[in-house]
């Protein structure tokens, strides 16, 4: 016997899958999160193989595959390469669209570290400079969002 | 390499929601769907590769729970978690390697699970993550880097999504057939600056299935073989940061590898159709770019020379595209199926006619952080 959907009632049964985790982030993270939350600073590390220097800094150099050991501290300011304003919503956004990521190139970084930008979206494009806006230190807790977002220059 | 061929292909239709089937239901539909189009019974099928997503499906291990829907009780059985195409390349590599023939089959229900959800999930949890990152806005900032080096126009990627919509019209799987102009796309919804919904591909519910077999077992089928020529993959950096977005080089490297083992040097002369992962209009021409169809920024030249429409001479996406079906992991699937279609010459209302030499795509991971490339071919 074919059981067809108009002879039975569809039944949907909800559920959630949330799994607590605990993500080790390393010591190279660990340094880099610290900087943000003790000194309001942004560093990266730099591959002496291949002169990149990386923002998140990171332990090995994936396109060089070798160990970094040099970290460099980076400027709260840098140039945006690419941008999307975004126009929808849904629970995971740190903020309320409204609001823009950007890929933001920091002063004295090879390459491009994702963030949010808040404000003056009808200024915001590619090229533009932009600065860290840092939480204040009692709300720093080491936490990619201890910086608020970028300000237009 | 080997001559191995495709001598099987089933897909369902694309949809919003599959609300009559469960994924257990569609693996079982493909796999005997597969089985019915290329005349072999189970007894035939040596080896079997499902392709799923534990996001996706709500369950750890998400490959188990179809196992024997796909036919794979008491066989070899394997999964991959990624698209469609690099399931079929590991049951390619599984052929060369010695059986003589796999099944592949690729399921899901996007509908059932909450796809920004899982698409932030692909972003590393500790720089990423917490900004709420997926799939849209990544691609968004993709757009934003293309458009920048070259000055293209949001005009130009409005004309893709014109152009496959339209393309779907002849696609009865479609789940998005459309008569479009370019002032419908340019004022439809703004999702993620300079996305606009019909830039965007749906989520859609769906499953394919394809089997692969050595030639000494393509005889055994009733299809005509479709015989695989080149294929490769390729994947570059994690964080997009790290990468050059308006340069897809992974894919150019991909796209050499495959020709190379294909023996072609000239792919606009080679190939009589592409089938593409245009998840968001804008890859369509960017991955032509890295396909080496055209040189870097001159891939909405093609669309507007009509080339890439289906009276140009390279007809791209016949079917519609991604941008027409998107059931995630079986999209790169449904690429080669419709390449083989049309190389059998059953496309029906969208076939090119004579095609003979065909090209399928597939991408995996954030703004096509790998590609795979497959060359298809009517001859041997
Ligand atoms: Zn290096």
């Amino acid at each position: 016997m074919t059981v067809n959907l108009d002879q039975v009632e569809p039944l949907t049964l909800k559920g959630q899958i949330a799994v607590p985790y605990t993500w080790w982030v390393g010591e190279v993270g660990s340094k880099f999160l610290i900087a943000l939350r003790d000194e309001a600073k942004i560093i990266g590390n730099r591959c002496t193989k291949c002169n990149t220097t990386y923002v998140p800094p990171r332990k090995n150099c994936g396109s060089c595959f070798t160990d970094i050991y040099e970290f460099v501290e980076l400027g709260n300011e840098g140039i945006v390469s690419a941008h999307t304003v975004v126009r929808f919503k849904y629970p995971l956004q740190p903020v309320e669209s409204p609001f823009a990521y950007a890929l933001i190139r920091l002063d004295g970084a090879d390459v491009g570290l994702v963030h949010i930008i808040k404000r003056d979206l009808d200024r915001l494009k590619n090229g533009v400079r932009v600065k860290a806006q840092f939480k204040d230190p009692s709300e720093r807790t080491g936490h990619i969002l201890d910086i608020d977002s970028f300000q237009i220059i | 390499m080997d001559n191995i061929a495709i001598v099987g292909a089933a897909q369902t239709t694309y949809e919003r929601r599959k609300k009559d089937k469960t994924c257990y239901d569609l693996v079982f539909e493909m796999t005997k769907q597969v089985l019915e189009d290329s005349g072999l019974t189970l007894k035939d099928i040596d080896n079997v590769i499902t392709v799923s997503n534990d996001f996706l499906d709500g369950r750890t291990i998400s490959s188990m729970a179809v196992g024997e829907a796909a036919g794979a009780h008491d066989k070899n059985v394997s999964t991959v978690e990624g698209d469609g195409t690099f399931g079929a390349l590991y049951g390619a590599m599984r052929v060369l390697g010695g059986f003589n023939t796999t099944l592949v089959v690729a399921h899901s229900k996007g509908s059932e699970g909450d796809v920004k959800h899982i698409t932030n999930a692909m972003f590393d949890p500790i720089f990423q993550r917490f900004l709420g990152l997926e799939a849209i806005t990544a691609s968004a900032l993709q757009a934003s880097v293309y458009m920048d080096r070259y000055g293209i126009r949001e005009e130009s990627f409005a004309q893709v999504s014109v152009k496959n919509h339209g393309n779907a019209k002849n696609n009865p799987y479609a789940h998005l057939p459309m008569d479009l102009t370019i002032e419908d796309v340019m004022g439809s919804r703004k999702i993620a600056d300079p996305l606009k919904l019909l830039d965007c591909s749906p989520v859609s519910d769906g499953a394919a299935a394809i089997i692969i077999a050595n030639e000494s077992y393509t005889s055994k089928a009733k299809t005509k073989p479709v015989w695989i020529k080149g294929l490769a993959h390729c994947a570059e950096a994690y964080f997009l940061g790290d990468r050059d977005l308006a340069d897809p080089r992974s894919l150019r490297d991909a796209a050499e590898k495959a020709y190379a083992m294909a023996e072609i040097t000239d792919p606009m002369k080679a190939f009589d159709v592409v089938e593409l992962y245009d998840a968001f209009s804008y890859m369509e021409p960017l991955w032509l770019e890295g396909l080496g169809f055209c040189s870097p920024g001159e891939g909405c030249k093609l669309l507007d020379d009509g080339i890439t429409t289906m009276s140009g001479t390279l007809p791209v996406n016949p079917s519609g595209g991604v941008l027409s079906a998107h059931a995630l992991l079986v999209a790169g699937l449904a690429r080669i199926i419709e390449a083989v279609l049309q190389l059998r010459g059953e496309a029906e209302n969208r076939q090119v006619p004579g095609a003979k030499t065909a090209l399928a795509h597939g991408i995996n991971g954030p703004c096509g952080q790998s590609h795979c490339v497959w060359v298809l071919s009517s001859e041997k």
